[in-house]
């Protein structure tokens, strides 16, 4: 693995785990709403790069169904946690564009 | 799902290729960086790092570096838990279709033995053609719905057609054909291409952990496989249907089997070279 990619990879997701994980005053459903927006648009940005990652689409989904249960604190935290993913998948993809080259036996 | 189909026949060129470089040798150097070079690569990458191990035997993968597990596979194939799958197999490729024909109809020599020409390039479509199109295709041609390529159905038809070619080795053509050498270019960089919340790669364990455990399993060289090699492995290799046909590793590309997958948690304890 490259180390360097590895680490900034690593460093962002734990960065939103970080977050999200954080206690903070109860969030509202608009505090949900912005997250989980957010998340969306992180993941549609991953889909477009074609990587996009299971564990953000389970994130999203437990989200939703917090929120449908009026549970705002988990759901705008599973919405953090989809949108560091997907961050994270985003920059997979693109840093693998060029990185793959380094694995290749010659 | 086109998208998708296109990533796998790619990647199945490279790994057709890189089972060619065990069973045959290359069949012409197409340019100095290309698939003939790259197989020459992963042969001496291989050699090199199993020098025990015969070139021949590097394609009954961990069965070639574990005498244990040799003697288990040996014993094994003489009742093999698989015998169920083939039949099945066998019994839906002898069954005509709704018009009458069957799926002899549309494959050369009936069929029978030819598993280790594909997947090849069609230089009249421009594209890859793997076994599992093919029959697919033969099916649609005679009326008959397609198979999904991740089912038990294609599984036991396509099992049933490699274990009629045991014996007999991979001939993959990369003919130079720009279109044909940017399949196989796809291919490749899928293999490389690290994805997924745990960043591995195809190669981040079939290059640089074969001979590494995961368990109770030792990853195998890539040199050993491709997406089927163990089915038609001269001496009656080992086959094992649900991991071997309609290969899942090859056939989700954009998504990823969860990585609460507890054997994708183990796999994270291999520490794999930089």
């Amino acid at each position: 693995m490259n180390g360097t990619t590895g680490m900034i990879s690593m460093a962002l997701l734990a960065a939103g785990l970080l977050t999200s994980s954080m206690p903070a005053v109860a969030a509202s459903e608009a505090d949900f709403k912005a997250a989980f927006a957010a998340a969306e648009a992180a993941e549609k940005e991953a889909g477009g790069l074609r990587n996009q990652w299971t564990t953000t689409e389970s994130a999203l989904a437990a989200a939703k169904k917090a929120a449908a249960v009026g549970d705002f604190d988990s759901a705008t935290a599973s919405a953090k946690e989809a949108e560091a993913l997907a961050r994270a998948s985003v920059f997979q993809a693109t840093s693998e564009k060029e990185r793959w080259r380094d694995l290749e036996i010659h | 799902m086109r998208a998708r189909g296109v990533i796998q026949l790619a990647l199945l060129a490279f790994l057709a290729l890189a089972a060619l470089m065990v069973a045959v040798p290359p069949v012409r150097a197409v340019d100095a960086q290309g698939p003939a070079a790259d197989a020459k690569a992963f042969r001496d990458y291989f050699v090199s790092k199993f020098p025990k191990v015969k070139l021949e035997d590097f394609v009954n993968g961990p069965y070639s570096m574990n005498e244990d597990m040799r003697r288990q596979w040996e014993e094994k194939e003489q009742f093999p838990p698989y015998e169920f799958a083939l039949e099945a197999g066998r019994e839906m490729f002898s069954k005509p279709f709704g018009n009458g024909k069957t799926y002899a109809d549309c494959f050369p020599n009936g069929g029978i033995g030819i598993r280790q020409n594909y997947p090849y390039f069609d230089a009249k479509e421009g594209k890859v053609v793997t076994l599992e199109l093919a029959l697919n295709r033969c099916r649609e041609v005679n009326g008959e719905a397609p198979y999904s390529y991740l089912k038990d159905e294609m599984a036991s038809l396509t099992a049933y057609m490699a274990f009629t070619s045991r014996g007999k080795p991979f001939d993959i053509k990369i003919p130079d054909d720009p279109r044909a050498l940017a399949a196989y270019e796809n291919g490749k960089r899928y293999f490389y291409t690290r994805r997924g919340q745990l960043n591995f790669s195809c190669a981040g364990c079939h290059v640089q952990a074969p001979g590494e455990r995961l368990r109770a399993e030792t990853w195998r060289p890539r040199s050993a496989s491709s997406t089927r090699c163990r089915s038609i492995v001269p001496n009656g290799a080992a086959w094992a249907p649900q991991a071997d046909a309609s290969s899942p590793a090859t056939a989700r590309p954009a998504r990823y089997r969860s990585s609460r997958n507890p054997t994708n948690i183990a796999i994270s304890n291999i520490i794999c070279p930089t």
